[in-house]
């Protein structure tokens, strides 16, 4: 089938997609968009975290059928061209990446939550995170990012 | 296999009557986890995402119309006062992402007895409106669960939508898993006291075959509670409703729990439970 959605702002087509296929897949192997994250495909990790039509939700539980005429916001599309976005800059300042996998997912899910709430205490912080899941860091420093991003986007 | 995407309530009871095999997606957590792993080649996908009217709650006649497609985030944000119970339940599931596409339609057409709408709604008495070409009918939730992950749907039906009569005293749920996010219950409890006519209501989840009530401890602790004078209550009460709860259970050892630990968690959340309602209802005198 055809599919036919927004994705970062601009209108992407895509023909010959398996309705049953993922819009995860959609993004990273027809899209060419590879940021978000194909983890764990069921819901569990977070990665794969975009917005559609502004909620944030994992990708590989939404079928490519559904994204049709829906607007699609991935991690591509919070920077503003070179300039990384405040959660962006956040995570890398605060030493939120190690190996980056789960990166994607944290820094849509932080921005959702950014959005929603400039500034959360930290039991928000891990509610708002809880369904991103990250291996390496020990999400300290991922709290860290997240706070000094409500910092900083409150005083620019 | 095809994409059927009808944009009413009308066009899809009629591709669901015309593919009866055609598998329903709503919020896709449950369905399409089984499409990613290969579990399942359906004929057919009916995506109810387009089907505003499923997307839709209202008041009629002092009961509350949730639409199947309605998602846990939906529920807690606007329905945190008027349903409290079945929005305990919905900020235990998953996770935010979760929550935002999960629906309590989709939790019904998936039926596992793991499900965490289930011990709430069993608790509040709610009942499920189902439809087809055929007809609308109305299902006690009791009765709708008929077995493992069976539902008492026929093979043209559709959920349509969960009736709820908003509650006339306190409500609780409690969940019990290995952590505080993204766990699937190893047990779980509803409880909702109707001061209005003096019944309990209960619901007991991950504990048998189908979600369920626990109709002996309804009916003992309805006739002990001293609704009127609103009376300390006794410890001997709570902990026989507790064990009343328990032996209503009939569970089974599996990765998540074992039976006996099942068992003693279920008296526990229900005595614990009783104890918060009963709290809620006499500061509520
Ligand atoms: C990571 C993860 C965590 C989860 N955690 C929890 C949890 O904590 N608690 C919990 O209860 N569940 C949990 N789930 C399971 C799932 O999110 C819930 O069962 C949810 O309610 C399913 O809703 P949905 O709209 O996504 O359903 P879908 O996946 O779209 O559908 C589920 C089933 O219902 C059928 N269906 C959907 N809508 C209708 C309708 N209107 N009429 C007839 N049939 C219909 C579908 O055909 C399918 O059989 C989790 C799932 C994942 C992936
Ligand atoms: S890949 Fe989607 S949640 Fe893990
Ligand atoms: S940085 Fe490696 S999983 Fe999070």
């Amino acid at each position: 089938m055809r599919i036919t959605t927004t994705v970062n702002g601009e209108s992407r087509q895509v023909d010959d997609v398996w309705p049953g296929e993922s819009l995860l897949y959609v993004l990273r192997e027809r899209m060419g968009l590879p940021g978000s994250k194909n983890a764990c495909e069921q819901g569990e990790c977070g990665s794969c975290t975009v917005y559609l039509d502004n909620v944030p939700v994992c990708a590989c539980l939404v079928a490519a059928g559904q994204a049709q005429d829906r607007d699609i916001t991935t991690v591509e599309g919070l920077a503003d061209g070179e300039d990384l976005h405040p959660v962006q800059q956040c995570f890398v300042e605060a030493g939120a990446v190690q190996c980056g996998f789960c990166t994607p997912g944290l820094i849509v899910a932080a921005h959702d939550l950014l959005a929603r709430e400039p500034q959360p205490s930290d039991p928000e912080i891990r509610e708002a995170l809880a369904g991103n899941l990250c291996r390496c860091t020990g999400y300290e420093k991922i709290l860290d990012a997240v706070r000094l991003a409500a910092d900083r986007m409150a005083t620019t | 296999m095809d994409f059927l995407q009808p944009r009413s309530w009308a066009e899809a009871l009629e591709a669901k009557a015309a593919h009866p095999g055609a598998v329903p997606i709503a919020g896709g957590t449950d369905v399409m986890v089984e499409l990613n792993f290969d579990k399942h080649r359906p004929e057919a996908l009916l995506d109810l995402n387009r089907v505003d009217d499923l997307a839709q709650w209202w008041t009629e006649d002092g009961r509350v119309r949730l639409g199947a497609g309605v998602s846990y985030s939906r529920v807690i944000d606007e329905l945190g006062d008027t349903l409290p119970g079945l929005a305990m339940a919905s900020r235990t599931v998953g996770s935010p992402q979760i929550r935002n596409r999960g629906t309590v339609g989709g939790n019904l057409g998936a039926a596992s007895p793991a499900g965490d709408a289930h011990p709430a709604l069993l608790a509040a008495e709610a009942s499920v409106e189902v439809a087809s070409t055929r007809g609308t009918r109305s299902i006690p939730i009791a009765e709708f669960y008929t077995g493992v992950k069976r539902n008492a749907l026929e093979p043209d039906e559709l959920v349509a939508a969960i009736w709820v009569t908003p509650p006339s005293g306190p409500q609780q749920f409690s969940k019990i898993g290995t952590r505080n996010a993204m766990v699937i219950s190893v047990a779980a409890f509803g409880l909702a006291l109707h001061p209005d006519r003096r019944t309990v209501g209960t619901g007991i989840g991950s504990a048998a075959p189908t979600p369920r009530r626990a109709p002996d401890a309804e009916s003992f602790l309805a006739g002990e509670l001293d609704w009127d004078g609103r009376r300390e209550l006794a410890d001997s009460v709570a902990r026989e409703f507790g064990e009343r709860v328990r032996a209503a259970a009939s569970p089974i050892d599996d990765v998540r729990g074992t039976a006996a630990y099942r068992l003693h968690s279920l008296s526990v959340m229900a005595r614990r439970a009783l104890a918060w309602a009963w709290h809620d209802y006499q500061r509520a005198a």
